[in-house]
């Protein structure tokens, strides 16, 4: 049984439901990416999953138990979020935001230990911004932000880590950058990674797992070689393509059809 | 793997070294704020309308023999214990509601719990015929504790978000200042009594009153030295506070406690300071950097230090009378503010 699972969750913001009767399982040790249009309840499905958002009916289990029934310090010490946003308190530097990431390891009678220090100079280290510890927050460019906060979730050591659009306003280089890392924390300690990506060609080339959604319910899932075609494509996002193998990485690689194609679809 | 302009970085600089420098930087800076603590309250005893050297002052503390001199250093020695007491309590305060709101304007003013206590006095001097100090105390707590607790249920209780609690306590302060007003016009007594307590002085300080608010400080204190780590989550925003394991009901509810068992005790004992509360946690920030486990001590150190030294100020601008230390206060403590917050590398004034 994998460690992270849905089942058959109805999800609602008061009275808005985002997706009913949702099942999803999350393969452990994947790279498992959610896709699909805009308000197809994919961070919804996130947030359901990391317990920002109880579900108004079924449940979401984590090492099966139901997530809201542990304690709030052992689900953070398991299964770690990084939000589409978070504020740095003003004036804070680098290592003092990452080391705010050891909170779910403290307490009242076990405060910093040499310990949390190693973990926030590894975490610091494995994401690049070792070099910045010392620098303020705000000073720093979007990309570099990105990594800060990336670092602060690792720093909470936890084997499951979900990101909820990690690469949204970055530029296409800082966009790389950040899979790469998530693909390098994913290899080398078989973290189970679950992100939301918009952008699908990122998706077929980085995740292990797909999971495409639509109106709330789950179109299709599994690996992207098997999972990206055509057909999946029209159906999810509802634009004619083709899809053909990336040169570069072996993946499925989706090439929207021209303006005049697609209109002609119409 | 990851590209950077390499003269950005400081990779020279192994990052923990600095890190346990600043740690020592600060815990050295909150000895020498104890020091000046130290001196204010020396000070506080040692000036006024009869000023008395240090010598005077060790023997009226620890060698009192009756002398005139020791008689005086008793009479000080209240009302400098109440303004430590006090200035401590409302720096905490503020701290903890600044935290909360995450609004660097927010002090017990902007939740009404100030408003809260005036109400109650004004009412228990207009229709309970209360009169003494000692019965003011009771009121002005049971209406801050009052306003804390309307505040938080119309603030939304479990769906509390800093900007519902903030406008909660804003309507709040308003309604009930109108209250007040009203209450202050229609009845001149109540006028000439209100107005000294509105202004929040020492002057009035005993050892009964210190006796009555000293626990609710005590309990308040300790819990809002206890919420410095969730409060630190909570900055970073609601989603990442709770996937760190913090509770957010729980840390609010318990701020707010905290705060309202501070401020409505300090008020009750010396009328509503205002200034204190907003302006040392904001001025504490600016060179402590924006974690509470420093900032609520450096708060509850330094808010003494402000209020004890407005109040000599006010023993001798107009001797041998007195101006309130409420007024000294915000006399002093607006352009120091200014000049303070001006200086700072995240100046927004």
């Amino acid at each position: 049984m994998n460690r992270l699972s849905a089942e058959n969750v109805t999800l609602a913001y008061e009275q808005r439901v985002i997706a009913r009767e949702l099942s999803v399982e999350i393969p452990d040790n994947s790279f498992t990416v959610i896709v699909g249009p805009n308000a197809c309840g994919k961070s919804t499905l996130l947030r359901a999953l990391s317990r920002m958002l109880r579900p108004s009916e079924g449940r979401v289990l984590l090492d099966g138990q139901v997530i809201q029934s542990l304690p709030a310090k052992k689900v953070a010490r398991t299964l770690g979020l990084l939000p589409q946003s978070s504020v740095a308190p003003d004036g804070i530097t680098v290592a003092d935001l990452v080391a705010r990431g050891r909170y779910p390891h403290q307490g009242l009678l076990r405060q910093w230990s040499p310990e949390d220090e190693r973990v926030v100079q590894e975490s610091m280290e494995r994401t690049g911004v070792a070099g910045l510890a010392d620098r303020y927050v705000d000073e720093l460019s979007g990309g570099q932000r990105q990594r800060v906060w990336i670092a602060m979730a690792l720093a909470q050591e936890t084997p499951l880590l979900l990101l909820d659009e990690p690469t949204t306003y970055l530029d296409i280089q800082h966009q790389l950058d950040v899979l790469d890392l998530c693909a390098e924390l994913h290899e080398e300690h078989g973290r189970t990674l679950v992100a939301v990506l918009h952008d699908l060609n990122h998706a077929a080339r980085y995740a292990t797992h797909l999971i495409a959604l639509r109106g709330g319910e789950v179109v299709a899932q599994g690996a992207p070689r098997d999972v990206v075609t055509a057909e999946l494509v029209e159906r999810v996002f509802g634009i004619r393509c083709q899809v053909i193998e990336d040169p570069e990485a072996g993946t499925p690689l989706v090439v929207p059809a021209a303006r005049k194609a697609r209109a002609a679809a119409v | 793997m990851f590209v950077d302009t390499p003269s950005k970085q400081r990779v020279e600089t192994p990052p923990a070294e600095p890190a346990r420098r600043r740690s020592a930087v600060k815990a050295a800076g909150l000895l020498a704020a104890l020091a000046l603590l130290v001196v204010v309250a020396t000070a506080s005893i040692a000036v006024g309308a009869k000023p008395l050297g240090v010598g005077q002052v060790w023997h009226g503390l620890f060698a009192d023999t009756g002398t005139y001199g020791d008689v005086v250093v008793g009479e000080r020695l209240s009302r400098t214990v109440l303004g430590l007491l006090a200035g401590a309590a409302l720096g905490l305060a503020g701290a903890v509601l600044q935290a909360l709101t995450r609004n660097p304007l927010a002090d017990p003013g902007l939740l009404g719990i100030n408003a809260g206590a005036s109400a109650a006095v004004v009412t228990a001097i207009t229709f309970f015929g209360v009169t003494s100090i000692g019965g003011y105390v009771w009121f002005a707590f049971a209406g801050a504790m009052l306003v804390g607790a309307l505040v938080w249920f119309l603030g939304g209780s479990r769906g509390a978000t800093p900007v519902r609690l903030a406008l909660a306590g804003m309507a709040i302060a308003a309604a009930l200042q109108g209250y007040l007003q009203a209450m202050m016009i229609l009845d001149e007594a109540a006028l000439g009594r209100m107005r000294f307590w509105t202004v929040g002085s020492l002057s009035s300080a005993s050892w009964q009153s210190i006796g009555q608010v000293l626990p609710f400080l005590a309990a308040g204190t300790v819990l809002a030295l206890a919420l410095a780590r969730p409060l630190n989550a909570m900055e970073m925003g609601d989603d990442t506070a709770r996937a760190l394991g913090a509770h957010l009901n729980r840390t609010r509810a318990l701020s707010m406690l905290a705060a309202t068992l501070l401020c409505g005790a300090a008020t009750a004992a010396c009328g509503p300071i205002v200034f204190v509360g907003l302006m040392v946690p904001h001025v504490v920030r600016s060179f402590t950097g924006p974690d509470l486990r420093w900032i609520l001590p450096y708060a509850t150190v330094l808010s003494p230090v402000l209020l004890l030294g407005a109040d000599v100020i006010g023993r001798v601008v107009v001797r041998p009378s007195e101006l309130q230390v409420g007024v000294v206060t915000a006399v002093i403590g607006g352009p120091l503010f200014i000049f303070l917050v001006r200086r700072r590398r995240t100046a927004q004034l």
